[in-house]
């Protein structure tokens, strides 16, 4: 019987394109966590974007 | 190919082989005319979400790239210039690219639809459209104006990011528009016209080969007056300027006149001095459009000091 390989070849070759993924896809988490900071931050109708809200029309005038 | 094939190292495709996939030498074009056309948008946008659109703008860009090599795939293969993409060379599977770019459309017009607004979403839907259906699988390979319409897509970027902070179309984000598309044509006819490619061997109907070289220096002046009209006119607008247009005066009379050069010279005034003039005035196209945009930007940042704009 073959003995077991902690890693098959195959892990190896795609490695890169494992590695790659796995990078694309803790950035994704990133800017959907950014786009929902920035996003609910600038919303007048809530509590956090209504104070920035404020902060705008004071910069407007 | 032999059984073994699909075990041969070499030939794996790697993470770099499915980025070739998004073609990223288009996308530094798509992304600086998306950044300027976001950033003179009246309004302003949450730094974060104008960084988040361009980049989905890009990813869409991408996506059609991957749908143009996985239907371009038996034409790529025949071309020098192409034969080295992904699939062509057998690293790629011609379904993975397929199921890529599709995945990388509907994701990045949904997150772009989802960060701004659905006009954004929806013009980046229609460039992918148009470039992948319109461009590349209708007239790419029946019409000699391909450069033509291949450059309205290379042309919306710049409305798309406009529409990310206005959720408008207007006046000025068409003249963008504009200026990207009535330029493609003299700049690729330019090049067409002293690098040998071998698009005939391909089936793909190019100017040069169709109508011949006379033609081509036509069509290349005719293009450059109706840029030089964009790019002036675009100077008006409310994203124009003096600055702007003392440059773009200056930069349009040059490349017209660069045009007359090329229009009067025969191929054999052109083989003599191995295309000089062609060469030059392909050089100056890409500078002619990056300064373009980027005057765009100067007049928008001297704005706040009073100097910019009209």
């Amino acid at each position: 019987m073959d003995k077991i390989r902690a890693t098959h070849e195959l892990h190896q070759r795609r490695l890169s394109r494992n590695v790659g993924l796995g990078i694309v896809l803790v950035l994704f988490i990133g800017i959907v966590y950014g786009l929902t900071i920035a996003k609910v931050g600038t919303d007048p109708n809530d509590e956090l974007g209504a104070e920035w809200a404020a902060g705008q029309e004071r910069a407007a005038k | 190919m032999t059984d073994t094939s699909i075990l041969d190292q070499d030939r794996d495709a790697g993470f770099g082989d499915y980025v070739a996939l998004l073609k990223p030498r288009v996308m530094s074009l798509v992304v600086f005319t998306a950044f300027v056309g976001l950033l003179v948008a009246p309004g302003g946008i949450n730094p974060f979400v104008g960084l988040c659109a361009i980049l989905f703008i890009a990813v869409g860009g991408g996506a059609s790239g991957a749908l143009n090599m996985w239907w371009d795939a038996d034409i790529d293969a025949k071309m020098r210039r192409t034969q080295g993409r992904p699939i062509p060379t057998g690293r790629v599977r011609p379904e993975e690219a397929l199921g890529l770019g599709v995945a990388l459309t509907g994701f990045s017009v949904v997150m772009l639809f989802l960060a701004t607004n659905w006009v954004a979403g929806g013009l980046l839907a229609f460039t992918i459209f148009f470039y992948v259906v319109i461009y590349t699988m209708w007239l790419k390979r029946w019409t000699p104006q391909n450069i033509v319409i291949g450059g309205a897509a290379g042309a919306f970027p710049p409305m798309i990011g406009w529409a990310a902070v206005t959720g408008d179309i207007t006046i000025e984000s068409i003249l963008m528009f504009a200026l990207t598309f009535a330029w493609t044509p003299p700049h690729f006819w330019s090049l067409a016209l002293f690098v040998k490619s071998d698009y005939a061997k391909a089936d793909v109907p190019m100017l040069t080969v169709t109508h011949g070289r006379r033609a081509t220096r036509n069509h290349i002046l005719a293009y450059t007056i109706v840029l030089a009209g964009v790019a002036l006119g675009l100077g008006l607008t409310s994203i124009g300027g003096p600055a702007y247009m003392a440059v773009a005066a200056v930069l349009n009379l040059w490349f017209i006149k660069g045009a007359i050069s090329i229009w009067r010279r025969t191929d054999a005034d052109s083989d003599a001095d191995s295309h000089l003039v062609e060469r030059k005035f392909f050089k100056f196209s890409l500078f002619y459009l990056f300064i373009h945009f980027g005057m765009l930007l100067v007049e928008h940042s001297l704005a706040p000091y009073g100097l910019g704009g009209w």
